[in-house]
């Protein structure tokens, strides 16, 4: 697809849709949200440079193959399943610690965010993958 | 017991294992190594239960019925143990076999996933759960089908994948019913809610559609067609896969859910699942016998057993249900056995059309040997051990006055018989058809022999000793039938 405006949106909807995925990520545990959702929009800023321009301009600029995106998320989900274990005596257990961050009350991280850090990237990875192949022209 | 997780964590790593290292010389020791680290723990949790009875497992620390619980029993490791089996053998037989366009280390991850998905249906104690391992099951199996990227390959993937998402969502439609109505997607759970209620008919809606989507991953009577189009069309090795795993798991869940928790309105269920049942054996059987592709022949002959597993269902004592079981672990592994003597069959005379192929028995006697003893263990024949998986299904069904179905299992074995022979008679005894080549000619290593040969030894030794098996699998029908031990040994809040 040969458009300007797309192009020139390109530039900024990106950005955009990355900070937006991020936040849906964070927000997660308790709201709507999480690590599917927020992956689904970072892999589709992803994409959208690819829709606006070719593939191959998005495969250099991402200098990694998509299938590591997997690995990463994969690595990091079963990571998380193990400190429930090792701390709490049961395999999967939420582990919380907060960590102090000044003028307000710290920040809680725990093993289900780790979980849906690793499936944010996961499904990154899945969604270009899949943009990829579908795209291709053989 | 944190070591339930074991069969999921254990698949789980080495697929991620086999995403960062992707050499095809560790694929080729990590595939046997992994699943025979499964079978060991399969087999050590199988101890573990006949010890200390059901074993459950709440994850992340959330009790049962509000986490997901992962629960073992007898007939959960049982499965567990022979689906390992199965996946060791398979991971052999698929080094030696496997063709040079699918590489060895993407075969394995998905040979893996597929594993901890079927894993995974097996020790899942939550409805929902179970239907996230169908998933897993379905989408590595899919890929698996279409490794190979040839046409066939894909109209046969694509046939699969139609029909199953259809079940899947059947499935997902059944539990949002069932959900709606109970408010609780525990297996046990609903076991106590569903027994105590005498409004428990109003669950019909929902079981239907269970048993759809059952039907269609076990591939019974009106919804098998997705078999016997895309089982020939992937490389034998994988086709041996899926024939001793994939349907097996749609009959667990049918054994599962229809003596658990869907056990009201007998009268209609267990008419339909015998009618079912019938149907499913003789339209299989029949079709079996009019292909001359083995693989065609025994894909069909894949759908035929499966009646039998649903007739012990259908028929509803004790005694049925562990010869359901009987029959179901028999099957996996005479099946998978027929399965890799067809493959080794192409591998000597390059096809698998039964009027290309012959003089097999004077060329290769131990493969001979090799072939009879998992085709006649699935004829029925003494003392290997489908003869006594038949013997107590139809005992069962003449003790509780279900002459008809009887009848209808004893004529199949005459169905199953005559396949069976077909192939010995074209590919083992008939001379070399004339003018016919006689293929690569390849000279079979002991490699090459060793899955069979565990196999042919596993059905033969369940034969051999088929009391301690008997005894077992009893103790599985008695669990099964009388539930509440599985009820309390999940809802009783355990302390870790």
């Amino acid at each position: 697809m040969n458009s300007v405006i797309l192009q020139l949106a390109s530039k900024y909807v990106r950005g955009l849709l990355i900070i937006f995925s991020v936040i849906m990520l964070v927000r997660g545990h308790n709201l709507p949200g999480g690590g599917f959702i927020g992956g689904l929009l970072a892999g589709l800023s992803l994409a959208y440079k690819g829709f606006a321009f070719t593939q191959d301009i998005v495969e250099k600029e991402m200098k990694v193959r998509p299938e590591y995106f997997m690995v990463i998320g994969l690595v990091l989900v079963f990571a998380s399943l193990w400190p429930g274990l090792l701390l709490e005596g049961t395999l999967m257990q939420g582990v919380w610690f907060t960590i102090p961050f000044p003028f307000t009350e710290g920040y809680k991280f725990g093993t289900p965010f780790l979980f849906d850090i690793g499936v944010y990237f996961v499904v990154i990875g899945v969604t270009v993958l899949f943009l990829f192949s579908l795209s291709e022209k053989n | 017991m944190n070591s339930i997780a074991l069969p999921l964590l254990l698949p789980f790593a080495i697929a991620i294992g086999l995403l960062l290292v992707r050499s095809a010389v560790m694929s080729r020791w990590v595939g046997p190594l992994g699943s025979l680290a499964m079978l060991v723990v399969a087999v050590y949790l199988n101890f573990k239960v006949q010890q200390d009875g059901i074993l459950t497992l709440n994850t992340g620390g959330w009790i049962a019925p509000f986490g997901i619980a992962l629960v073992v029993d007898y007939l959960s490791s049982l499965m567990l143990v022979v689906s390992s089996l199965i996946a060791f053998v398979i991971a052999l037989f698929a080094n030696r076999n496997l063709p040079d366009d699918i590489p060895l280390s993407r075969f394995y991850f998905f040979f893996f996933t597929l594993n901890m998905g079927v894993n995974g249906a097996f020790i899942t104690g939550d409805v929902f759960n179970l239907y996230v391992w169908f998933e897993v099951m379905l989408i590595s199996s899919f890929v698996l089908i279409t490794l190979g990227k040839k046409k066939a390959q894909l109209e046969g993937g694509i046939k699969y994948l139609a029909l199953n998402i259809m079940g899947s969502m059947l499935f997902l439609a059944g539990l949002g019913l069932l959900y709606g109505k109970t408010g609780t997607l525990n297996m046990a759970h609903l076991a106590g809610i569903l027994k105590n209620d005498h409004q428990a008919i109003l669950m019909n809606p929902s079981s239907v559609l269970f048993f759809v989507a059952f039907g269609i991953k076990a591939a019974v009577f009106p919804l098998y067609f997705w078999l016997p189009s895309s089982y020939h069309t992937p490389d034998i090795t994988i086709s041996s896969l899926f024939a001793g795993l994939l349907t097996k798991v749609g009959v667990y869940t049918l054994i599962r859910f229809f003596t658990l928790f869907f056990v009201q309105d007998q009268v209609f269920w267990h008419n339909l699942l015998l009618i079912v049942a019938g149907l499913t054996m003789v339209t299989g059987g029949m079709a079996a016998a009019t292909y001359y592709d083995t693989r065609r022949i025994l894909s069909y002959h894949i759908i035929s057993q499966i009646g039998y597993m649903i007739m012990g269902l259908g028929i509803f004592t004790p005694l049925a249900i562990a010869g359901a079981v009987f029959f179901t672990i028999h099957n996996m592994i005479a099946k998978t056995g027929t399965f890799i003597a067809a493959g080794l069959i192409a591998k000597i005379k390059g096809t698998y059309e039964l009027k290309e192929v012959g003089g097999l028995y004077r060329q290769n006697p131990l493969l001979a040997v090799l072939f009879i003893i998992p085709a006649f263990a699935l004829a029925g024949f003494p003392p290997i051990s489908g003869f006594f998986a038949k013997f107590m299904l139809l005992k069962a069904g003449v003790d509780s006055g279900q002459y008809l179905i009887t009848a209808i299992a004893l004529i199949t074995g005459f169905f199953t018989l005559y396949s069976m022979i077909k192939i010995w008679n074209e590919a083992f005894l008939k001379k070399q058809p004339e003018g016919r080549e006689t293929g690569p000619g390849v000279k079979l290593q002991f490699a090459d022999y060793a899955p069979l040969v565990i196999l042919a030894g596993a059905s033969l030794l369940m034969g051999i000793f088929a009391a301690p098996v008997f005894d077992y699998v009893m103790q599985a029908g008695d669990q099964l039938f009388e539930p509440s031990a599985y009820i309390n040994a999940v809802l009783t809040p355990q302390l870790p």
